[in-house]
């Protein structure tokens, strides 16, 4: 099944943290979808680097939060906030490209008993 | 007497002084009887100029109003009122304004009250030692941090824990006012002061600063009530619109942050990997299990701002499609023409930040090219003065309005302007340049405290 994250789930954010950081907050509608997307793994380091054109190494990590059915990602700002040439000061329109991001998901219950 | 035998009632009235609260929220809570007022009030979100410049991004009047009723209620109760990175960059010209405020509020009120003031900006001198015995160093993604950039810093602060607002409320104050604070330091600090557990403590505060953006629906200018017991901690918002659910306020713990489990601050890092939020209410969370991981020698974090020259900036906008089409290539040449038109010594930088092609991702935007009808252009200069990031401005605007590319057809200009006058003086511009921390400093002496009657 061919999702969207914006379908998937309920918020979709970006924001600072700290001045050197940009941090996107993806929390999922429900359990189950959570469970499908940490397993499918749709969402790792290659995938943030390529929608945000940056290289692999700038990625800082993907955490998975079941309390908030919620995966975190942590880059290196391109450029810090408030620096020259830098057009998001807060970071909080930065989450975008994610919003469209189309990927393969397993439907719930399918494969099982397989 | 085991003061932690009974629940400690703290009462967060909003995210930051300044960006206001309803008195309906704000007077449920104080007939709560709280044990404590706390606010934070400051954060680096604004960007560096306001640490730069020494602005405070909070409105004077503003700041008055939430500072006032605050102040009133927590002299009416007797209780501690503590008040985290005042003037929202806490250095000490921050801090100052907050001062004549609750200076100005004691007179209007005729409240007095014993206030301790406590300083978080550094001696760029005392850091570049620490930074020659190797005790300081940069956080991820931020510049080395060398002597000449802390020396270059206009304002150069520390975060401060728990200590000095702990040494300030046993001296016997009854305002605490800090200089930039790690934001759950102003409501943990009172707690711990009274034998409370530091893991929840922090936890708590860690809610109470952003105050109701926990709650569902959230904000950040509404008053959350929290509760401290000896093995738990309760929120709850005192606006009955909103609750707290056991997702909204463990969501929560995200915001802002890279790593939602462990989250460090000055001597230490919270830590949530086995928290537990459960449901008190259909309004009111309980969390149980947090943890404090005691660092071994004590950090903290650093915080320098440094101007990098004068700003003026132009908006206009265009929607021909003739223009359009050929954008980036009429940019270019104008960058070029307008060098051209000024002195060789001019020193400069000149940028055209397009709104509808990529203004807001800059070039990590994946779209090209331009999709809609009209684009909106900031012309944005900066120059060693402002009267020579005037004339790049101007001649740039000129350039551009005037600028004969291939195929016009609207002879008359290029550039609607929504304004007279078109370009705007900006002042001096700033960036972060140290962003790290500091080891090894003693966690109380390097906060200055004074203290003073206000009032009276």
């Amino acid at each position: 099944m061919q999702v969207k994250l914006r379908e998937i789930a309920s918020v979709i954010r970006s924001k600072n943290a700290g001045p050197y950081e940009l941090t996107f907050d993806v929390l999922l509608k429900d359990a189950d979808t959570f469970e499908m997307v940490r397993k499918s793994n749709v969402i790792n380091k290659q995938m943030i680097a390529s929608l945000y054109r940056i290289p692999e190494s700038q990625v800082l990590g993907i955490v998975y939060f079941p309390n908030a059915c919620a995966v975190k990602a942590t880059i290196v700002r391109p450029i810090p906030s408030g620096a020259w040439g830098e057009r998001d000061v807060y970071g909080a329109q930065q989450h975008g490209p994610l919003l469209d991001y189309a990927f393969e998901l397993e439907a719930a219950g399918e494969g099982e008993g397989s | 007497m085991d003061m932690t035998q009974s629940e400690l009632k703290i009462l967060a009235p909003t995210g930051i002084v300044g960006y206001g609260f309803p008195e309906e929220s704000f007077y449920a809570g104080v007939a709560l009887k709280p044990d404590v007022i706390a606010c934070d009030a400051g954060s680096t979100d604004p960007g560096p100029y306001y640490l730069g410049s020494g602005h405070p991004f909070t409105n004077d009047t503003a700041v008055k109003r939430d500072l006032t009723l605050m102040l009133k209620a927590a002299r009416q109760l007797d209780i501690p009122l503590v008040i985290g990175t005042a003037g929202g960059s806490g250095a000490d010209v921050h801090v100052a304004r907050d001062v004549g405020i609750l200076r100005a509020i004691a007179k209007e009120e005729g409240l007095t009250f014993r206030l301790a003031v406590i300083s978080a900006e550094l001696d760029p001198g005392k850091v570049c030692a620490a930074l020659r015995e190797g005790r300081v160093e940069q956080l991820e993604g931020a510049p080395p941090i060398t002597e000449d950039e802390l020396q270059a810093s206009s304002h150069l602060v520390a975060q401060m824990g728990i200590e000095p607002i702990i040494r300030a409320l046993d001296d016997g104050a009854q305002v605490v006012l800090c200089g930039r604070c790690y934001d759950p330091a102003a409501f943990a600090a009172p707690a711990i002061r009274l034998g409370y557990d530091k893991a929840l403590a922090f936890h708590l505060g860690k809610l109470l600063e952003c105050a109701t953006i926990s709650a569902t629906p959230g904000s950040g200018a509404d008053c959350l009530m929290g509760y401290l017991g000896q093995d738990y901690f309760r929120v709850e918002p005192l606006n009955p619109a909103r609750r707290c659910t056991p997702l909204s306020v463990s969501a929560h713990t995200l915001y802002e942050k890279s790593n939602p489990y462990l989250l460090p601050g000055p001597g230490g890092t919270l830590d949530i990997s086995a928290s537990t939020f459960t449901a008190d209410t259909d309004r009111a969370v309980r969390v149980r299990g947090s943890r404090y991981i005691q660092e071994e020698v004590s950090s903290v974090k650093l915080e320098g701002a440094k101007p990098t020259g004068y700003r003026t900036i132009s908006i206009c906008g265009n929607r021909d499609p003739l223009f359009i089409a050929r954008l980036d290539g009429i940019l270019e040449e104008v960058k070029k023409q307008t060098a051209e038109n000024l002195s060789a010594s001019f020193q400069y930088r000149l940028d055209f930040i397009v709104y509808g092609r990529n203004g807001v991702m800059g070039d990590q935007e994946p779209g090209t090219g331009v999709r809609s009808h009209e684009v909106g252009i900031v012309i944005d200069v900066i120059a060693d003065s402002q009267e020579e990031a005037n004339a790049v401005c101007s001649v740039a605007r000129s350039t551009l309005l005037h600028f004969g590319y291939e195929g016009r057809l609207a002879t008359a200009g290029n550039l609607a302007f929504p304004f007279s006058p078109s370009d705007i003086q900006m002042g001096q511009a700033y960036e972060f340049n140290v962003y790290g921390l500091l080891r090894g400093e003693d966690a109380l002496s390097l906060f200055p405290r004074t203290y003073m009657v206000l009032g009276g």
